[in-house]
């Protein structure tokens, strides 16, 4: 059984008189991970948002889980928003909380889980993402950039979502780091059965976690399908991105991986 | 509505079936996830703990949609922290069991300690004195860099200076007109009351005058402008901060002292006097018109004998006392601006901190003006 669980539906954002996306359409299936890129100013940013509910689109239709964000009753979409999780761009963990407090917030939002269970599931997020509790007692202000990213993770993970949005995963980490991160959110979506919609620059990033990919340029998406099949396309945004250097040597070692 | 991906709102069950001769089979079905459980949570974890009692059931998990790791958490806790014998799983969610047989360290949990208190108190002490240090510091700072500014006039900041001077002056003369006009009246009025009991109302004109000029013009102008573009000040570093900006023109070889906080302390210098000036004389225009209305004093007598009822050395202590107040506010507000840490809290903390001292220390060093200069403008 195939559903898709977000469709964005002829949407048009416009800023004053700037057009970032002119009748733009997508269908987003479950257990996919689609990745969005583009470059900069293309808007892929503005779309992950308004997938989130953070922004409205100028015209349009974005619905998550078959309910329309735009035209609904605040209830339900309060209750849909507890079934994804976001990994914003710079963590965004609360700086006035602990590390455990910042994973338990959303738990304790809930308020019918007892404190006991509550720190349990935080303990238990902590080691999924590779945090030793010894961090728990600590502010987000004294943990070093990859640490945020996986608290963060650990976060949206807290209220164990169906769908998870990343912006920008690996910005910011070193290319050790970053591997680790990836391969660490590979092995959760494997392991929760996520759906993960991302918005990345980092090509490797790209290759290792999509299943497909929607190319936005261009104010529509120019191209969607999986890595190979948007590849061939010839569309010079898609040719510059791919078939540059940093394009040309991420691509061969995909295909030696997948040789091997 | 056209066919929805909500998923249905199925219920987790829990039911016990007994069969004769064989130990009880406890049989769990529908969707065990956090948002499925957590509206019954107290419930369930009680049914499973007293189903848990007997350890010989046999458990039965095949008939779960869904499990998350909430909802093994939950089942975990009910079997006393270790896996049931007789248990019949979903291959697929094996794997939710794997890592909870792991002991989990205790979080360190602060436990009161009696020193605390002490800790604490002497902590603040040293937290104040490196407050005053770090004060001192900004101040040899900001006059190192005044003197060798003195000697490269080309390197002054006019720009800065101008708007600092336009935003802390100009920008401020709705609201200092406004408060000074009303504590003008409502001085002016009370006074009158009293005064006119006495038959002393010609009085008003020294009362109103010395008070306004020497005292209120100059503390009011302060407490409104240390609110006003002091925690402005103290909230624009801090962004700065946050943003790395400070450390971007660190970098680039351009000391704070010169381009941020010079040109505040002398723009507020110039405009706090002004201030002062400007609320002087709108609250004397209040007390005037008060003083017209309730005692009927004219306007021309009033202005008249203001000279002569204030000696013009009140006038040249409150634009000093204004000189002053500036400069202070600008270094209390810049010093705390620059001690902000990079995270939203200490941005709140700092900017509230910086006004509330800044008010403060206004009002000390004006007992400290009245001690020093009471022989000063006084009637000869």
């Amino acid at each position: 059984m195939k559903r898709c669980l977000i469709e964005v539906n002829n949407l048009w954002t416009k800023f004053g008189d700037h057009v970032v996306h002119r009748d733009v359409s997508l269908a987003i299936d479950r257990a996919e991970v689609l990745s969005l890129v583009g470059g900069s100013g293309s808007g892929k940013t503005t779309l992950l948002r308004q997938m989130m509910g953070l922004e409205t689109p100028s015209a349009g239709e974005v619905k998550v889980f078959g309910v329309s964000l735009q035209h609904n009753d605040p209830e339900e979409i309060r209750r849909i928003r507890n079934r994804w999780g976001v990994l914003f761009q710079q963590g965004a963990l609360f700086s006035a909380l602990t590390v455990y407090d910042n994973i338990a917030l959303p738990l304790r939002e809930l308020g019918t889980v007892d404190e006991g269970l509550i720190r349990e599931l935080v303990l238990l997020k902590l080691e999924m993402v590779g945090i030793e509790a010894a961090h728990a007692a600590k502010m987000p202000s004294d943990l070093s950039g990859g640490m945020v990213k996986r608290v963060a993770l650990a976060r949206a993970l807290a209220l164990e979502p169906e769908l998870l949005f990343l912006d920008e995963p690996t910005a910011g980490l070193d290319p050790d780091r970053s591997e680790s991160f990836v391969q660490l959110i590979e092995d959760l979506r494997r392991e929760l059965e996520l759906t993960v919609v991302m918005v990345t620059h980092d090509l490797d990033t790209l290759i290792s976690l999509s299943s497909r990919v929607a190319v936005l340029c261009d104010q529509r998406i120019v191209a969607i399908g999986s890595l190979a099949e948007v590849v061939k396309s010839s569309h010079r945004f898609i040719t510059n991105f791919f078939q540059g250097e940093r394009g040309k040597r991420a691509l061969q070692a995909l295909s030696e991986a997948l040789v091997k | 509505m056209p066919e929805s991906n909500v998923t249905p709102r199925l219920q987790p069950e829990l039911r016990r079936v007994s069969s004769p001769g064989d130990p009880d089979r406890i049989e769990l079905s529908g969707p065990w996830i956090l948002r499925a459980i957590e509206a019954r949570l107290a419930e369930l974890a009680r049914q499973l703990a007293e189903y848990a009692r007997d350890r010989n059931r046999h458990w039965d998990l095949s008939r779960v949609t869904r499990l998350d790791h909430a909802g093994a958490l939950l089942l975990w806790r009910a079997w006393g922290g270790q896996r049931v014998t007789h248990l019949t799983l979903r291959p697929e969610h094996e794997g939710l069991f794997v890592g909870l047989g792991a002991p989990r360290p205790a979080m360190p949990s602060p436990a009161f300690n009696w020193r605390d208190p002490f800790i604490a108190s002497g902590g603040r002490l040293i937290a104040f004195l490196d407050h005053a240090i770090g004060f001192v510091h900004l101040v040899g700072r900001v006059a190192i860099d005044a003197t060798s500014l003195l000697r490269h006039p080309r390197d002054i900041p006019w720009r800065e200076i101008s708007a600092s001077i336009y935003r802390t002056g100009a920008q401020a003369l709705g609201i200092t007109a406004l408060v000074g006009f009303l504590v003008g009246v409502v001085l002016s009025y009370l006074s009158s009351q009293q005064l006119k009991t006495f038959g002393a109302d010609i009085f008003i004109i020294n009362l109103l005058g010395v008070s306004v000029i020497r005292e209120l013009g100059p503390v009011l102008a302060a407490v409104l402008v240390a609110g006003r573009s002091g925690s402005a000040m103290t909230a624009q570093l801090g962004v700065m901060r946050v943003t790395e900006e400070l450390d971007a023109m660190t970098v680039m070889g351009i000391p704070h002292t010169v381009r941020l906080i010079f040109p505040k302390v002398l723009g507020l210098a110039v405009s706090m006097p002004l201030i002062v000036a400007w609320t002087d004389a709108v609250a004397l225009i209040g007390g005037m018109i008060a003083a017209n209305w309730e005692l009927g004093l004219p306007y021309s007598l009033f202005l008249s004998r203001l000279p002569d009822a204030v000696p013009i050395a009140n006038l040249w202590l409150g634009l000093g006392k204004g000189v002053v107040f500036g400069i202070l506010i600008a270094l209390i507000a810049c010093h705390y601006g620059l001690r902000i840490e990079p995270n939203t809290e200490s941005l709140g903390a700092g900017t509230t901190e910086s006004v509330v001292s800044a008010i403060t220390m206004v009002i000390v060093v004006d007992a400290a003006f009245a001690v020093m200069f009471s022989d000063v403008g006084s009637f000869g």
